[in-house]
């Protein structure tokens, strides 16, 4: 009896083959294990319009990663920062961050994507189970939204519905002083700028039942020109306008508005202006627009604050912006987590992060906490007031009050069955 | 939806003057954008996609000008003039050597120097956003026409694109340099003939192009924030506005820029969610009825 041998791969070969790929798929794993160095991979904005906000942002990392780094590292092993740039775009950042995660061996993510590349690295997270902090999305539902909470993802970027509060009350206390019920809005049309809003406009209305909202505005994330925008709000004779629109956007939409001599028609509240980087690239800043505090080293006015600020500008030869203590409050984090935990290990820094309390320049009282509940981050300097067109700015800001943030947002989160 | 906003605004004259006037400078802006591209591929035969890059080195000459002398009328000449001269050497050293060639070579070229020219940008002014402001003499308060209000720099970005479409027009069909031209976008193989150097036409033809696209980027940076990659939306535009008056039709791109800029500015009043949707529901009726486009020559 003949044995003949069966067309195609062999159980032999079969078994070689899949020997080889587990030697080689496990490589780096075994590697990360071994490894004395932390890979953390970072996906960012680094060329378009807003490639300034993903650069401070890589900058603020960078400040802080070479701090703990001098200090002896996470758990003794150094952080090796692995940048990378999505250009803006939903489906590059979840590109971006699934290749350092499986091809550059990143073992912990910061996502600095603005909200609208944010939720497609959550997605990436999720899939992945690799520990991620976001850093810029402001978007609530990020961490509001039951749906969209994973036990490994966290955020220390403010969030839109604490800026609301503060600022729907302290728009509507201005509102009732100089009776401005007519008001229109104009914001970016996308998830940060609807939520943000529609947000802003509840608390408005909350804090001033008379206000009323005449006229709304949605142009397109980066759109070059706002002519039409500009003139539709014009027309609609408005007494206040509430804008969320940020970076090349808000300064673009200053410069447009401007020649209308807009500003001077009405009250502008826009909550992204008091950040260094509109405030110095405007040229001719009208005065008296009231903002959020974004990113001041006079706000909270501690020295530890404008000491960071301060170093930040010594290092980098520009002041830092929103982003930037956004991401530094991200290093801050993880190096107190992974010294609590003893670990660099994701799994082992999230179980001690959740409920964390650091000693932080940007705190309201010079501590921030990830709330453990939706892993967010609560307890930073928040505030408003009016801009000036040269330092330091924005001269007095209006604190906001944790408590009442706090209790407001509850009520919010309830109100949209997230609680 | 809001068509109350709408017809209410065609009856009074103050938003009909705001609306209009706010048209007419989105519609002229891209105009020269679009008039530039029209224009390389009426008679160069080339779809340039390169187009938007030159409105966006407009854009950086004319602000870098502006901060060096603090002079407006400079920062315009150097922003028309520098992306001429850029023009001309892209034209010769690159282009020239994809006449002819696959459409698929030809977008393969101009799309790898979009994406260089963009880190050129980046590289001598960085990749944040920059502001040229408004020059000081345009600093003043706007005029009120009808109770509508019209800023003094909008009407000088009127002026300047209206006399460069006058010129234009004019150049082309009343001056023998314009009738070479057009002899070149029929029968290039004729005019050489006749012992003219096409060389030279072409290369003319796209610094002139080149020209346009960066005196429209000089007239904007006073208002729009100046970046890296800023020409790509203000080219797709461009396209449409090339579609929609047809391609290679000079009246058309600026019959189509001023429709595009009307239908975005009364379109914000009467559909301000779909405004953006209005311009590409315009461009789809324009190519069902008229696949050439409004002014554009069927092929046969």
């Amino acid at each position: 009896m003949t044995r003949t041998r069966r067309p195609g791969i062999s159980r032999r070969t079969t078994l070689a083959l899949m020997g080889t790929g587990a030697v080689t798929f496990a490589t780096p794993w075994v590697a990360r294990a071994q490894a004395k160095t932390i890979k953390i991979g970072m996906p960012t904005i680094l060329s378009g319009r807003v490639a300034q906000l993903g650069t401070s942002s890589r900058n603020a990392v960078m400040l802080e990663a070479d701090k703990v780094n001098a200090a002896g590292g996470l758990a003794g092993r150094q952080i090796e920062m692995v940048i990378r740039d999505s250009k803006g775009q939903p489906q590059e950042a979840a590109r971006v961050a699934r290749e350092l995660v499986n091809t550059d061996g990143c073992e912990l993510l910061i996502d600095a994507e603005a909200s609208s590349g944010a939720f497609a690295v959550h997605e990436v997270a999720r899939d992945l189970g690799v520990f991620c902090i976001h850093t810029n999305s402001e978007t609530s539902a990020l961490t509001a939204d039951p749906k969209q909470h994973i036990p490994n993802a966290f955020r220390t970027a403010r969030v839109g519905v604490h800026d609301s509060i503060v600022g729907g009350s302290y728009a509507a206390a201005i509102a009732k002083t100089k009776g401005l019920k007519k008001w229109a809005t104009c914001s970016p049309d996308y998830a940060y700028g609807r939520d943000t809003t529609g947000e802003f406009t509840l608390y408005l209305k909350r804090f001033a039942p008379d206000v009323e909202i005449i006229s709304e505005s949605w142009p397109k994330l980066f759109q070059p020109d706002y002519t039409e925008v500009v003139t539709k709000i014009l027309q609609a004779k408005p007494q206040a306008l509430y804008s969320c629109l940020w970076g090349g956007d808000l300064t673009s939409y200053i410069d447009q508005a401007n020649i209308y001599a807009m500003f001077g028609q009405m009250e502008v509240f826009a909550v992204n202006m008091a950040d260094y980087t509109a405030l110095t690239v405007v040229k001719n800043l009208p005065k008296g627009i009231h903002s959020g505090n974004r990113y001041i080293k006079t706000f909270p006015a501690t020295p530890e604050n404008a000491a960071w600020g301060d170093a930040y500008k010594a290092k980098y030869n520009e002041y830092p912006t929103n982003w930037s203590w956004e991401n530094a409050t991200a290093i801050m984090l993880l190096a107190e987590a992974s010294k609590k935990a003893d670990s660099a290990d994701g799994k082992k820094i999230a179980d001690v992060m959740r409920g964390l309390t650091i000693k932080c320049p940007f705190g309201a009282d010079g501590t921030v906490t990830m709330r453990a509940e939706d892993q967010t981050l609560i307890g930073y300097a928040i505030g408003w007031g009016t801009t000036i067109a040269q330092e330091p700015y924005v001269p007095d800001v209006h604190a906001g009050d944790w408590k009442t943030i706090l209790e407001l947002e509850a009520e919010w989160k309830k109100s949209k069955g997230y609680a | 939806m809001d068509l109350d906003a709408l017809a209410g605004c065609f009856v009074s004259p103050a938003c009909l003057v705001t609306q209009t006037t706010s048209g007419l400078i989105i519609g002229m802006l891209l105009f020269l954008v679009a008039v530039g591209l029209t224009l390389i591929f009426g008679v160069l035969k080339v779809v340039n996609f390169t187009h938007g890059a030159f409105y966006m080195f407009g854009a950086y000459f004319a602000m870098t000008t502006y901060q060096f002398t603090g002079s407006f009328a400079l920062a315009m000449l150097c922003g028309a003039a520098g992306t001429a001269i850029l023009g001309i050497i892209f034209e010769r050293v690159f282009m020239s050597r994809v006449y002819g060639s696959d459409v698929l070579m030809q977008l393969l070229v101009c799309y790898a120097f979009v994406l260089i020219f963009d880190d050129v940008v980046r590289m001598i002014w960085g990749p944040e956003f920059r502001s040229m402001g408004m020059p000081t003499a345009f600093q003043v308060a706007p005029l009120f026409i009808a109770g509508g209000v019209v800023p003094p720099y909008y009407l000088l970005l009127i002026g300047v694109a209206l006399a460069a479409a006058i010129v234009l027009g004019v150049g082309l069909t009343r001056t023998r340099i314009g009738k070479v031209v057009r002899a070149a976008a029929h029968n290039p193989g004729m005019v050489s003939a006749l012992g003219i150097n096409t060389g030279l036409i072409y290369g003319g033809v796209f610094a002139l192009g080149g020209m346009l696209a960066g005196l429209a980027g000089a007239l904007a940076a006073p208002v729009r924030s100046l970046t890296p990659g800023m020409g790509f939306s203000v080219l797709i535009e461009s396209f449409i506005v090339t579609v929609i008056g047809g391609m290679g039709s000079i009246l058309g791109a600026l019959i189509g820029a001023l429709l595009i800029g009307l239908i975005r500015s009364f379109g914000s009043l009467g559909f301000p969610l779909f405004t953006e949707g209005l311009m590409y529901l315009f461009m789809v009726i324009v190519l069902v009825s008229r696949p050439a486009g409004l002014f554009g020559k069927e092929v046969a």
